[in-house]
C-alpha cells in the first residue's frame, strides 16, 4: 500500500517536472460537432497545433449545441469554463447579455496582436454576431443558409422541365400540383421550420421579425412575426399540407431523410446539408435560390445564417487570451476556410475564401454550391434581414414549432397560431429582459 | 417479560443515526432548501446577478395557461402509465406463475427491459413509430391509418405512455410474481375444492392478498411516472406537438436548461414536491387503509 502510494507520487512528480519541456499553453475549446463534422473540425486543431508550438488547442464535445451551451454557463458557474465555447445562433443574445462572462473576439484580438480584419467577413455573417458599433464579439464559425433541394427526377417524373423557373413560391405551388397529381406522397418537405420558413422568410422579404431592428437595439423587443406575408405563406402552407402537398417529417432535419431517399421533389433546407445528400441521393438533383413571393415589396432581400459562432469566455490569463487569438486568426485564414466551405457546405464566412474556392474552380465542378453565397450577398442588408438578436430563442423556437404544428395539422388557422406564437414568445422576452436588466 | 434495548446516555444513538440524517440533509433537504430559496429569485443564466422576485415566480407560473394544461398532462399520463404497466404486468405474472416447463427462460425474458435505460428505450420506440421511416408506422399506413405523432397529441401521448410503461412491466412483473408466489397453496386449493374456478380465485382470495404488493407498486410507480419517464418523453417528443406531452418534470427541464430560465425552473421544483408530498400523503392515509398486511 505504502509503496504504492509512493509510486503515484512518484510519477507525479516526474509528471510535473516532465511538463516543462512541452511548455505549450493549453486553449480549450467546447464544441457540438460528432461525426464527420468533428473529424473535420479535430484537423483544424491538428493543422494548428502543429503549426506552432507555444499552444495547444484542446477541442471537447459537450454534446448538441443546447447542450453544450449548458454546460458552458454551467462551468461558469462553477469557474472552470472552457476558453473558447460554440454557440449556436440562437444562443448569441444570451452569450451577449452576458457581459461578465464573456470576453468579446474584438478585445481579444487587439490584445493578442494576431492578425483579423473583421471588415473580410461576408456582411451578413459578421452582422450576426457583431454590435451597432461594428465591434465583433464572437467570431463566426460555421454558417448556413437555407436553399431549395429540388429532386429532378421527381420533376421529370411528374411531366415537368426540371430547368423550369422555380424562383417564386407560385412557381413551387404549381409544380407541386403535378407533383401530387402524379401519386407523390411527399412533393415537399422542410427542414428547420421556423428558420426556413419564418425567420428567413421575414428577412428575405424584408419585413420585421422583432421590433428593435429584430432585437439588435434593444432588450425591450417584441415578437411581430405575426404580419400579413407570415400569414400568407403560413397559410399557404397549411392549405398545402392539407392537401398532401406539403409532408411534415419533423421540427429539425428528419425530412432530410424523406428528400435523400428520392420520396420527396422539393425540400427547403441549409445549404449545409448539400454533402450529405450528394453522398446519399441516387437521383438527379439540384440547388436553387429560396422561392420568395413576388407581391412583397423588395423581395428577395437576402437571407440571414444559422449556424454557430465561437465566444471567448472571460477569467483567464492574458497569455491564455494570446492563443485564442492566434488560434481565431488561423480558422478565419482564407485557406482554412476555402477548405471548411468545400467539405462541409458550410458558407465561406471570408470574401476571401470565397473568391479562392472561386479561383479554385469549385463552384463549377460542384454547380449550386455558390447558389447559398450569392442569395446571401445579392443585396445589402436592411434592418430586418441583418439577422435575430432575441433572448431565449432556442424556447420561442419551440413555441413556433408548436403553433406550426397546429396549423401543418388543420387544428388552428395560420393568424390564430402565429398571434398566439408572438403573444408567447412575447413572455419568454420579458422574462430575459427582466433577468438581464 | 418484554425485552427492550436501551442506550443509556444519547451520545451512542445519535453517533448511529448520524450518518442516516447526514445522508438526508445533504442530498434531501438541502437541495430543496435550495430550490426553494431560488424560486424568490430571477437569476441571469451565469449566475452574474439576481433579482429578488418574492412569488413572482409563481404568480408567472400560474398566469401561464400551458403550465395548468401541464398538470392535466401530468395526471393522465401518470394514471395511464400506472395503469397500463401494472395490469399488463399482473397479466403476465398470473400466467408466468401457472407455467411449470421452461418458466426460467420465460421469466428472464419477462425481466429484460427492465435493463434498457428510458432514454435507448424512447429511442427504440421512436424508431418503430417514425412517421417517415418506423415500421409500424409503415404499417399502420398499409393498412389505412396515418400515424404522425409529430402532429397528433393523442398519438403522441400513447406513445411515450407505451414506451414509459414498456420497460416498467418488468419491473412490476417481478414484484407480483414474488407476491403470488408468497399467496399460500392451501388457501387457494381449497377454494378450489369448492368448485371456484381460476378467476373467482383470483379476484376473491390473490388479488386481496396481493394488495401489499399492489399498493407499494402503486406509489412506486406514480413516483415513476412523475419524474422518471423524462429521458423517454426527451428522446420522443419533447414534449410535443403543442405541449400535449409536456408533463410537469419535464417542463423543468425545458425551461431550466433549455430556456436557461433558473427562477421559474426552481418555482416549479416547489410545486412539483407539494404535489407528490400530497399524493404520497393522500396513498398512506387512504389507500393504504384498504390493504391487508
Amino acid at each position: 500500500m505504502k509503496k504504492a502510494l509512493l509510486g503515484t507520487l512518484m510519477a507525479a512528480t516526474l509528471g510535473t517536472a516532465a511538463l516543462p519541456a512541452a511548455a505549450a499553453t493549453e486553449i480549450q475549446w467546447w464544441h457540438a460537432f460528432t461525426g464527420r463534422l468533428g473529424d473535420l473540425l479535430a484537423e483544424q486543431i491538428e493543422t494548428f497545433n502543429a503549426s506552432q508550438e507555444d499552444f495547444t488547442v484542446v477541442g471537447t464535445h459537450k454534446g448538441n449545441y443546447s447542450e453544450t451551451l449548458n454546460a458552458g454557463i454551467a462551468a461558469f458557474r462553477a469557474g472552470e469554463q472552457p476558453h473558447l465555447l460554440m454557440v449556436f445562433e440562437v444562443g448569441t443574445a444570451t452569450m451577449m447579455s452576458a457581459a461578465g462572462a464573456i470576453k468579446p473576439v474584438h478585445e481579444v484580438m487587439a490584445e493578442g496582436g494576431a492578425p483579423f480584419d473583421s471588415d473580410g467577413f461576408l456582411a451578413p455573417v459578421k452582422g450576426y454576431y457583431t454590435t451597432p458599433e461594428g465591434d465583433m464579439l464572437s467570431l463566426p464559425y460555421n454558417s448556413s443558409t437555407p436553399v431549395l433541394y429540388v429532386n429532378r427526377d421527381a420533376l421529370e417524373a411528374a411531366g415537368l422541365d426540371p430547368d423550369m423557373d422555380l424562383s417564386t413560391w407560385e412557381m413551387v405551388d404549381g409544380a407541386l400540383d403535378k407533383v401530387k397529381a402524379a401519386g407523390s406522397d411527399c412533393p415537399l418537405t422542410t427542414a428547420w421550420q421556423s428558420w426556413v420558413h419564418l425567420e428567413n422568410l421575414s428577412a428575405y422579404h424584408d419585413v420585421e421579425f422583432a421590433t428593435k431592428e429584430n432585437g439588435f437595439t434593444a432588450l425591450d423587443t417584441e415578437l411581430s412575426f405575426n404580419g400579413p406575408l407570415q400569414v400568407a405563406h403560413v397559410q399557404a402552407m397549411g392549405e398545402w399540407a392539407k392537401d398532401g402537398k406539403f409532408f411534415y417529417a419533423g421540427r429539425r432535419n428528419e425530412g432530410g431523410a424523406n428528400f435523400r431517399a428520392g420520396e420527396c421533389a422539393f425540400f427547403t433546407e441549409s445549404s449545409a446539408g448539400y454533402a450529405g445528400v450528394k453522398a446519399e441521393a441516387a437521383f438527379d438533383f439540384e440547388i436553387r435560390p429560396l422561392p420568395y413571393w413576388p407581391a412583397a415589396d423588395g423581395a428577395p432581400q437576402n437571407t440571414i445564417i444559422g449556424g454557430s459562432s465561437l465566444w471567448a469566455l472571460s477569467g483567464h490569463e492574458a497569455k491564455e487570451y494570446k492563443g485564442v487569438a492566434e488560434f481565431l486568426s488561423f480558422l478565419s485564414s482564407s485557406d482554412i476556410q476555402a477548405k471548411w466551405h468545400q467539405d462541409t457546405g458550410y458558407l465561406p464566412i471570408t470574401t476571401a475564401a470565397y473568391e479562392q474556392t472561386k479561383a479554385e474552380g469549385f463552384y463549377e465542378a460542384n454547380p449550386g454550391t455558390d447558389i447559398a453565397i450569392l442569395q446571401m450577398t445579392a443585396k445589402p442588408t436592411t434592418a430586418n434581414s441583418k439577422g435575430l438578436r432575441l433572448g431565449s430563442f432556442d424556447q420561442i423556437r419551440g413555441i413556433i414549432d408548436e403553433e406550426l404544428e397546429a396549423v401543418w395539422s388543420g387544428d388552428k388557422d395560420a393568424q390564430a397560431a402565429l398571434d398566439s406564437a408572438v403573444e408567447r414568445g412575447n413572455q419568454l422576452l420579458r422574462r430575459f429582459e427582466q433577468a438581464n436588466k | 417479560m418484554e425485552k427492550r434495548v436501551t442506550f443509556r446516555g444519547w451520545k451512542l444513538p445519535l453517533i448511529l443515526i448520524l450518518p442516516q440524517v447526514l445522508v438526508t440533509a445533504v442530498f434531501f433537504f438541502w437541495p430543496a432548501g435550495q430550490a426553494i430559496y431560488q424560486s424568490a429569485f430571477i437569476p441571469d443564466p451565469f449566475g452574474l446577478k439576481s433579482q429578488f422576485v418574492g412569488f413572482g415566480n409563481f404568480e408567472y407560473l400560474f398566469s401561464d395557461p400551458y403550465y395548468l394544461a401541464s398538470f392535466k398532462t401530468t395526471a393522465i399520463f401518470s394514471i395511464l402509465v400506472t395503469v397500463v404497466s401494472m395490469s399488463v404486468a399482473l397479466w403476465l405474472a398470473l400466467m408466468a406463475d401457472r407455467i411449470i416447463k421452461g418458466s426460467g427462460t420465460y421469466r428472464t425474458f419477462l425481466i429484460w427491459p427492465y435493463a434498457v435505460a428510458p432514454a435507448v428505450a424512447g429511442v427504440l420506440w421512436l424508431f418503430m413509430f417514425n412517421p417517415s421511416v418506423g415500421i409500424v408506422a409503415w404499417s399502420l399506413d398499409q393498412i389505412g391509418y396515418d400515424w404522425n405523432h409529430k402532429l397528433n397529441g393523442g398519438q403522441a401521448t400513447w406513445l411515450v405512455v407505451l414506451a414509459s410503461s414498456w420497460g416498467r412491466i418488468s419491473y412490476n412483473f417481478l414484484f407480483f410474481l414474488a407476491g403470488l408466489q408468497a399467496v399460500p397453496r392451501s388457501v387457494i386449493e381449497a377454494a378450489a375444492i369448492d368448485g371456484a374456478h381460476f378467476w373467482r380465485r383470483f379476484w376473491t382470495i390473490v388479488f386481496p392478498l396481493l394488495s401489499p404488493t399492489t399498493f407499494f407498486l402503486l406509489v412506486v410507480n406514480i413516483v415513476y411516472a412523475f419524474f422518471e419517464t423524462f429521458g423517454v418523453i426527451h428522446t420522443i417528443t419533447s414534449g410535443g406537438p403543442q405541449q400535449s406531452t409536456t408533463i410537469l418534470v419535464y417542463k423543468v427541464f425545458a425551461d431550466g436548461f433549455v430556456g436557461q430560465d433558473l427562477g421559474s425552473s426552481a418555482a416549479q421544483s416547489v410545486v412539483l414536491l407539494v404535489v407528490v408530498g400530497l399524493l404520497t400523503v393522500i396513498q398512506f392515509k387512504f389507500i393504504e387503509r384498504r390493504v391487508h398486511y
